[in-house]
């Protein structure tokens, strides 16, 4: 079974469905029915097929695994690698976990163009899996920015009012930050000659001005998708504007493409220029921890409320991952892979009683608990899990980032620790509003508590929310070698430098 | 002197273009109007017929005294001109018919046209490139308004005729400068005099500067670029989507082996200028097309755009630069005919329409049309993993490896610029709400070139690997 190419079959699978709803002719009922059941089967076909990369996975090793390697355009030095490490593995199975739960959430609300609405959250899905599994810089860059083709259409085709506005930001922020990391991919292949990125880890030695040159150019791409202050301008506007699969999908996966890309990118490639850059990172983090609990404080849209948190959160993230020590990068991990399920699982959240009401607007409910006791239930179990109760997966992630930060920098630690408290006075204040209080409102006296099918789609979310926190241990071992593997070269590569820095 | 045998066999696609132009230029005098069906798809044909005769077999060497050359590049270059014109005259017949302009002139001016493209392609001499220059324009003039009741087809004409004269008239101000300081026109006779030193290098660079004005004339560079959206918009839909490949793709290549011919001991001097006019050409490119409601003129700043990134690669001046160019050259000529192709079936009513807003909610009306113009666009924006991305990848891997770092840059900001257009037409396709449909295409020539051409963007989206081989034999050819 050793020669089956797994990851290439978890990336492609959803190609072929895809290929199917074009294909599929007849009545548009029809048309609509099989296309739904096709994207529905064969992303969970794929999630079951990516479980196998877990159950496979060695978690002893700290190298890449499942590696497929084949040229691919030699005339450039360009090749189809692909291949997993402990970092890697949990953010395909977050992709192809979520993408089936979007595709169940979307089956009533969408209603016109079906086909199409599905084609693109498959050809997303492949976008998404390959980006986590590519090993060479080019075949990355084509994956990470590939995304941006059906995002731009989800959004724009089945968003709310301001769905235009918000698409073209969405698209055109980020291949602005995109193109600088094309031009630095572009510099890094002049300098090696090829785009591999093993050998390229390998063999990458620049002097300590590029690397900042290099470094600044990935970070644009990447500090845009993180999304990072002051450039996260772009998140809430898309939220509120795209359909609830598309927010899950953008808090879920897309935004942990920044944090991905710094881990794997930023700081193997550039050690003594992420030393050199990580207090600017810390500073902005911080700011962005503070600034936009704040704003989330405010808001009246609940979307927006989330999209705010979401920045706050990934906050969290950066700073865990430029402390580069064992806790702090895992925490930042942990963070992405439970913010991944419990902002996605708020944004359905919203998405249940945006379906019944067609508001987003926070005035416009109050007292469901009356009337919807499993979703009252349901909404405060992921607020808690947002805000970090001890036993839900977010306490897992903030509590080792803080306890890695802590060792670096008392200040950073301090400083960022105040989000828990603004974080926990938003989400309660937000389910507050909606779930308490006299059910007044005329226009909810008749709304209806969750079906069958939305229960299917919170119930994984829900189990998975208290392993994540109940037992971590099963996420953090397989990647602790990888971690480690990271923060030694990193180290190593820094005492490098220092040396030769010392050598008259 | 007596022209060897040689010389013939090298020029045999030329020799036998012209002789089936003008065969078939007799028949149409003979038969009439009733010839014209016959005559387009006969000329077509021939095209594609000399593009098989630069290959097989494929000899390389010079003629005619060295007024002529054959290598790698000039049979890529060629055949990607003759490929895109035969199927620029298939495209015509649907819009010439309905337009009452269906004569068989038509078919032969762009062989004319074409075979002074090919001259031009294989000049190895001032006077050689001047006469196939010629050649090719005077025949682009009388196609530009060959519609000629129309006032914009007319108006077009002469547009391109009165700048398209001043163009030439500099090239061949700079031409004869050139022979002055270097006592010479052919390219080994200009190369060895500035090798040697016998020439006086300022009044070289003088006259070059002349040569080059010239030729970004033609291939519509900032900022010589003034008639490119005038004479877009108003001639005829398929004779634009021809400006837009052949005499591009000929002008470019022309460009190259000046460039890198004769010139190259001057490239320290003719690289600035490149890089000057690839910038603003980008940026121009990209700015000016932010507002522009007609389609064929949006399409007109495109291909300024696109100039401005293949003029990068030129001015890298380096064989990985030329690979770039001639890469990025055919996959843009696949996406432009594509594009027009699209164009030429936007029917309402049977009536062509060319605005921007009348492709709205097209997505909904003529989904495959609609997909097929979204690879287009995306591909043009040089999106991955669409084609036009490796194309731009090339020329840009090309410009950091020549150490071209801040046009680099401004080419990458300048493609953002540009995405936002190309979005706008997908916007307009997918996210708008439907206007009056658009008429559902009949079979036709145009549908099967879109399709094609989309198919192919597919294809080399997924394999570039055999293009970049093409590519790097032409280039190979230049550096020997």
């Amino acid at each position: 079974m050793s020669s089956w190419p797994i990851l290439s079959l978890v990336t492609f699978l959803p190609l072929v469905g895809a290929l199917f709803c074009l294909i599929v002719n007849g009545p548009k009922e029809a048309v609509d029915r099989n296309c739904r059941s096709v994207a529905l089967v064969t992303t969970l076909a794929t999630f079951l097929i990516s479980l196998l990369l877990w159950i496979r996975f060695d978690p002893t090793k700290a190298g890449f695994q499942f590696e497929e390697k084949v040229a691919w355009v030699p005339a450039l030095n360009i090749g189809y690698h692909v291949g997993i490490d402990g970092i890697s593995l949990f953010f395909v199975l977050l992709s192809t976990l979520l993408t089936p739960i979007c595709i169940l959430a979307s089956w009533e609300s969408i209603k016109v163009r079906v086909r199409e609405y599905m084609i693109a959250f498959l050809v997303l899905e492949t976008f998404m899996v390959g980006m986590f599994c590519a090993l060479d810089l080019a075949l990355f860059y084509i994956f990470f920015e590939g995304v941006l083709i059906p995002m731009f259409l989800i959004i724009g085709v089945w968003g709310g009012k301001r769905r235009v506005y918000a698409a073209f930001k969405f698209f055109l922020y980020t291949l602005l930050g995109s193109v600088l990391m094309l031009l630095a991919i572009i510099a890094v292949y002049g300098q090696v000659g090829t785009t591999d990125l093993p050998t390229v880890m390998e063999k990458l030695d620049l002097p300590f001005t590029w690397q900042c040159w290099l470094w600044l150019a990935f970070f644009a791409s990447f500090a845009v998708k993180v999304p990072m202050w002051p450039v996260h301008t772009w998140l809430p506007d898309a939220h509120v504007e795209a359909p609830t699969a598309g927010s899950v999908i953008l808090a879920g996966v897309l935004l942990k493409m920044g944090g991905y890309g710094f881990l794997r990118f930023s700081i193997p490639l550039f050690p003594e220029a992420t030393q050199y850059f990580a207090p600017m990172v810390f500073a902005l983090s911080i700011v962005a921890v503070i600034y936009t609990s704040l704003v989330a404080l405010v808001q009246e849209d609940m979307k927006k409320l989330i999209a705010y948190s979401s920045v706050a959160h990934m906050g969290f993230v950066t700073i865990g991952a430029f402390v580069m020590n064992m806790q702090g990068v895992q925490g930042s991990i942990f963070q992405m892979l439970s913010h991944g399920i419990v902002s996605a699982a708020l944004f359905l959240c919203v998405g249940v009683v945006y379906d019944r009401m067609h508001t987003r607007e926070i005035a416009a409910y109050g007292g469901l608990v009356h009337r919807m006791p499993r979703y009252a239930f349901t909404f405060l179990f992921f607020t808690l899990a947002s805000v970090g109760l001890p036993g839900l997966s977010g306490f897992v992630g903030e509590f080792l980032v803080l306890l890695g930060a802590f060792k670096a920098n008392t200040w950073v630690a301090f400083l960022a620790s105040t989000s828990l408290i603004l974080g926990a006075a938003y989400a309660l204040w937000l389910y507050r509003k909606i779930v308490f209080g006299e059910l007044t409102k005329d226009s909810l006296k008749g709304i209806l508590d969750m079906n069958g099918r939305e229960i299917a789609i919170f119930l994984p979310l829900v189990l998975l929310t208290i392993w994540m926190g109940v037992y971590p241990n099963s996420f953090l071992d397989p990647m602790a070698p990888a971690v480690d593997k990271l923060i030694g070269d990193y180290q190593a590569a820094l005492k490098l430098a220092r040396t030769a820095a010392l050598v008259p | 002197m007596i022209v060897g045998l040689e010389s013939w066999t090298l020029a045999r696609p030329e020799i036998f273009l012209a002789a089936a132009t003008v065969l078939l230029l007799i028949y149409g005098v003979v038969r009439g109007e009733i010839a014209t069906p016959f005559v387009s798809v006969a000329t077509s044909v021939a095209l594609l017929v000399t593009a098989a005769l630069l290959f097989l077999p494929y000899r390389e060497g010079t003629a005619f005294s060295s007024l002529f050359i054959v290598d790698r590049l000039t049979a890529t270059m060629k055949s990607m001109v003759l490929v895109g014109s035969a199927i620029a005259i298939l495209m015509s017949r649907a819009y010439f018919e309905q337009a009452k302009a269906w004569r068989f002139e038509y078919p032969i001016l762009v062989a004319l046209a074409t075979l002074g493209m090919m001259l031009m392609i294989s000049a190895n001499d001032l006077m050689a490139l001047y006469v196939g220059l010629e050649l090719q324009s005077l025949a682009l003039y009388v196609i530009a308004s060959f519609q000629r009741d129309s006032v914009r087809s007319t108006e077009a004409g002469v547009k391109y005729f009165v700048l398209g004269s001043v163009a030439s008239g500099m090239l061949l101000f700079g031409s004869s400068l050139i022979y002055g300081f270097c006592g010479g026109t052919a390219f080994v006779q200009i190369s060895g005099a500035l090798a040697d030193g016998r020439a006086t290098e300022i009044g070289v660079i003088i006259g070059l500067v002349f040569v080059v004005a010239g030729l970004a004339f033609k291939v519509s560079a900032v900022p010589f670029h003034m008639w490119t959206p005038d004479v877009y918009e108003g001639a005829p839909t398929p004779v634009t989507a021809l400006f837009a490949v052949a005499p591009k793709i000929a002008a470019l290549s022309l460009l190259v082996s000046v460039l890198m011919g004769p010139f190259k001991p001057l490239f320290a001097q003719w690289q600035q200028i490149i890089v000057v006019a690839s910038v603003l050409s980008m940026a121009l490119g990209a700015f000016a097309a932010l507002r522009q409601q007609n389609i064929k003129r949006l399409m007109a700043y495109s291909s300024i755009g696109n100039v401005g990134y293949i003029l990068l690669g030129v001015a890298s001046g380096t064989e990985k630069g030329i690979q770039a160019v001639v890469f990025y050259l055919a996959i843009y000529l696949v996406m432009t005919l594509g594009v027009f192709a699209t164009i030429l079936m936007m029917k309402r009513r049977n009536i062509m329409v060319e605005q921007v807003s009348d492709l709205a909610g097209l997505a909904r009306s003529q989904p495959m049309m609609a997909l097929g113009m979204l690879i287009f666009m995306f591909s043009l924006a040089g999106i991955p993993p669409l084609a036009g991305f490796w194309g731009k990848l090339y020329i840009f891997m090309a410009a950091v490896d020549a150490k071209l770092f801040v046009p680099a840059v401004l080419g990458v900001l300048a493609s953002v610029v540009a995405s936002y257009y190309y979005l706008r037409i997908v916007k307009v396709m997918y996210f708008d709400e439907p206007a009056e449909a658009i008429d559902r295409p009949s079979f036709g020539v145009n549908r099967v070139v879109a399709l094609a051409a989309a198919f192919l963007i597919a294809i080399f989206s997924l394999v570039p690997q055999p293009l970049s081989l093409i590519a790097e034999a032409a280039a190979k050819g230049l550096f020997q």
